[in-house]
C-alpha cells in the first residue's frame, strides 16, 4: 500500500456530554498498530468516532500535513481517506461478500489492481465466501470480509473498533492471526480499540491507556506496559511484552532461547521455531522473582542480571510491583512488600531476575 | 360480467389517479421520512402529528378544508389563480393534490419505520468507505429499506384507489375528470343498479385481496430467504 510512513497522526478532541467528558490529546506514529486501551465507558470508541468524523466534537485532527478537522475545517467522513471496521459485523446485507468488496473498490481513494484485490482476499482467507450473502456467513467470516472491504478502500488510516469483541473465543483465535499478518505486511497505520489485554499484547506497537474520557498514558507498548505506575489495574495480567527473536535452539530438551535486553536470553519451550524467527514474548510480573545472587539450586533456569528502576505499591497492600531493566529491556516483578524490605530494594540496586516462564503471543 | 363505458372510464381514471399520486408521494414522503427517522429536533413530534392527521380525521372534514383552501378565496386557490391555473376543485389536478395529502401518512410511515429499523450504521459504514450522502442513499439506504418502500407504494396506491369522502367533497362527480370507481359505485347504488354495483365492487375486493396477498407473500419470502429480492 502506498502509505507515507512519515505520516504522523494527531488528534486533540474535546467532547462535553451531560454525563461524560472526553478530553484527549494523541500523538501517534504514522505506522503500526496504535491501541486505545481501557475499560468500557472510558471513551475509547467515542474518541475513535471523533477521529473518523462520525461524532461531532471540538477537535483538531490531522494526518501528516493534511488537516481533517480544526476550528475552521471539517472534512466530512466520506472525504477522509480512512476506513473503519465496526465492532459488530457491518456488511451490507443486500450485497454478496463480493458485492461488499466491490462497493469499496469502486469508491477507493486510489485505483485497486486485480493483484492487490487477490492479495487481500487471500490474506484474509475469504476466497470461498465471495458468492455468499452476509446472512449465510459465520460471524468470523463476516468480520474478515469487513476487514478486507476496509483495506480495499485504500485508506491512509485504518480505524478498528473492538473488531473481535462480538465474537466467541474460538472465532477470536481464528481472526487474530489475520490481524497479525495485517500488522506485519502493511505499513498502514491502524488505530485499534480494545479492552482486552491479550489483544494489546498481540497487536499493539503503541499503547494509549484511557480512563473516564482521559488519556492516562501513551507510548511504545514495551515501555508503557512496563511502567509500574501504569494507570489501569491489570491485576494478574500485569507484565511486559517484548519484541524479540530466537537466538538458539536446544533440540534435546525442546527449548528455544529468545533474546532479551540486547545480549541476554531466556529459554522457553520450543514451539517449532527456527533460529532468527521474530516473536513476541509476554512476561507476567507474577512469573518474575528477584534474587541478590544467581541461584543454581532452583528449578528456574532463566536468571538475568538487572538493575532496579522503580518500586510501586500494587493493588493489594501486601504487594509491590518492581520495575527492573535487563540490558535495555524492562521487566516487572510482583512480590510482597516484606520482600522489598528484606532485600532492601531501591532504585539503582543490581539484582538477578529469575524468569519462571514466558508466553509467546 | 358486464362493464359499461362509464364503468371502464371510471376504472381508467382511478388507475391513472392512483399511479400519479403514488409516484408523487414516494418523492414527497421520502425526505419527510428521512428527516423524521434521523433528526433529533423537537419539531419531529409536531411534524409527525400533522402527517398523521388524515389517519384520524373524517374524510369529509379533510375534504371540506381542502375545498375552502383550494377555492377562489382560499390561500391555495389564490396561489393557483395567480399562476393562471384557475381553481382546483372539481378538476383532476385538484383530486391529485387532495389525494396526496390524504394518503401521505400511509406512505410516510412505512418508509419511516423501515429507515428507523435500519438505523444509522449502514450510512456510517458507507461514509467510511467513501460514499457521499446521495451515493449512500441510492446504493445503501434505498436497497436495504426496499421492503418499506414497497409497502409504502402499495398502501399509497390502494388507499388512493379506495378513497371516497374526499373525492365527493372536492371532486364531485364529473365523468373522465373526477368520477372514480368508488363514486361510480355510489351512483349505481343510488340508481338502484345493484348488478353493476356488484360487478365493480367485486372487482375492487378481488384487486385489493390480490395486491395484499402479493405484498405479504413477498414479505414472507424476504424474511425466510435473506439476501435481496425483487
Amino acid at each position: 500500500m502506498a502509505v507515507n510512513s512519515a505520516d504522523r497522526i494527531r488528534a486533540r478532541v474535546l467532547l462535553q456530554r451531560s454525563d461524560f467528558t472526553l478530553n484527549a490529546d494523541l500523538h501517534l506514529p504514522g505506522t503500526g498498530f496504535s491501541v486505545l486501551f481501557g475499560h468500557s465507558g472510558s471513551g475509547k470508541t467515542t474518541l475513535l468516532r471523533c477521529i473518523a468524523g462520525l461524532e461531532k466534537a471540538a477537535a483538531e485532527i490531522a494526518l501528516g500535513d493534511e488537516v481533517w478537522q480544526s476550528d475552521t475545517v471539517f472534512i466530512p467522513v466520506h472525504q477522509r481517506p480512512l476506513a473503519y471496521v465496526f465492532q459488530e459485523a457491518s456488511l451490507f446485507d443486500h450485497l454478496s461478500a463480493q458485492g461488499n468488496l466491490d462497493f469499496a473498490v469502486k469508491r477507493a481513494r486510489q485505483p485497486v489492481s486485480q493483484s492487490e484485490k487477490s492479495a487481500i482476499i487471500e490474506l484474509l482467507g475469504i476466497g470461498h465466501t465471495l458468492q455468499r450473502y452476509p446472512a449465510n456467513l459465520s460471524g468470523g467470516e463476516r468480520q474478515r470480509v469487513a476487514i478486507a472491504r476496509a483495506l480495499l478502500s485504500k485508506p491512509r488510516l485504518l480505524l478498528m473498533d473492538e473488531p473481535l469483541a462480538a465474537l466467541d473465543e474460538q472465532r477470536k483465535q481464528e481472526i487474530l492471526p489475520y490481524l497479525e499478518s495485517l500488522r506485519s505486511e502493511f505499513s498502514l497505520p491502524v488505530i485499534y480499540v480494545t479492552h482486552s489485554v491479550n489483544e494489546v499484547a498481540r497487536l499493539a506497537d503503541h499503547l494509549i491507556a484511557m480512563e473516564n474520557g482521559n488519556v492516562m498514558a501513551q507510548g511504545s507498548l514495551e515501555e508503557t506496559l512496563a511502567d509500574p505506575d501504569f494507570p489501569l489495574q491489570l491485576g494478574e495480567e500485569a507484565g511486559v511484552v517484548l519484541d524479540t527473536y530466537v537466538t538458539a535452539l536446544d533440540p534435546q530438551w525442546h527449548l528455544a532461547q529468545f533474546e532479551v535486553g540486547n545480549g541476554f536470553g531466556i529459554w522457553i519451550r520450543d514451539s517449532g521455531h527456527r533460529k532468527g524467527d521474530m516473536a513476541r514474548l509476554r512476561i507476567l510480573a507474577r512469573d518474575v522473582s528477584l534474587a541478590v545472587s544467581p541461584q543454581s539450586e532452583t528449578s528456574i533456569q532463566n536468571a538475568l542480571p538487572c538493575t532496579v528502576e522503580a518500586i510501586t505499591s500494587d493493588n493489594h497492600d501486601a504487594l509491590a510491583l518492581v520495575k527492573v531493566r535487563v540490558g535495555d529491556a524492562p521487566l516487572l516483578s510482583r512480590m510482597t512488600r516484606r520482600s522489598v524490605a528484606s532485600l532492601q530494594l531501591e532504585p539503582g540496586k543490581v539484582m538477578w531476575a529469575q524468569v519462571k516462564s514466558a508466553g509467546l503471543v | 360480467m358486464h362493464l359499461s363505458d362509464s364503468d371502464l372510464s371510471a376504472i381508467w381514471l382511478t388507475l391513472k389517479l392512483a399511479t400519479l399520486v403514488t409516484l408523487i408521494l414516494l418523492v414527497v414522503a421520502t425526505p419527510i421520512a428521512l428527516w423524521l427517522s434521523r433528526s433529533q429536533s423537537r419539531f419531529t413530534g409536531v411534524v409527525s402529528a400533522v402527517v398523521a392527521l388524515p389517519l384520524v380525521l373524517p374524510p369529509s372534514v379533510l375534504g371540506f378544508y381542502l375545498l375552502i383552501a383550494m377555492g377562489p378565496n382560499g390561500p391555495l386557490g389564490q396561489f393557483t389563480q395567480s399562476l393562471g391555473l384557475g381553481t382546483l376543485p372539481f378538476t383532476f389536478t385538484g383530486l391529485v393534490v387532495a389525494s396526496v395529502i390524504y394518503s401521505l401518512p400511509f406512505v410516510v410511515q412505512p418508509i419511516q419505520n423501515a429507515l428507523t429499523a435500519l438505523g444509522k450504521r449502514p450510512g456510517e459504514v458507507a461514509a467510511t468507505l467513501g460514499a457521499g450522502p446521495i451515493d449512500s442513499f441510492f446504493h445503501v439506504t434505498l436497497p436495504l429499506a426496499k421492503p418499506g418502500f414497497l409497502t409504502a407504494a402499495v398502501l399509497g396506491f390502494t388507499h388512493t384507489v379506495g378513497e371516497f369522502g374526499v373525492v365527493l367533497m372536492i371532486g364531485g362527480n364529473i365523468p373522465d375528470q373526477t368520477r372514480v370507481i368508488s363514486v361510480q359505485i355510489y351512483d349505481h347504488v343510488e340508481a338502484l343498479n345493484y348488478g353493476q354495483a356488484h360487478t365493480l365492487s367485486g372487482l375492487m375486493v378481488a384487486f385489493a385481496f390480490i395486491v395484499l396477498l402479493a405484498l405479504y407473500g413477498l414479505r414472507r419470502r424476504n424474511k425466510q430467504g435473506g439476501g435481496s429480492w425483487l
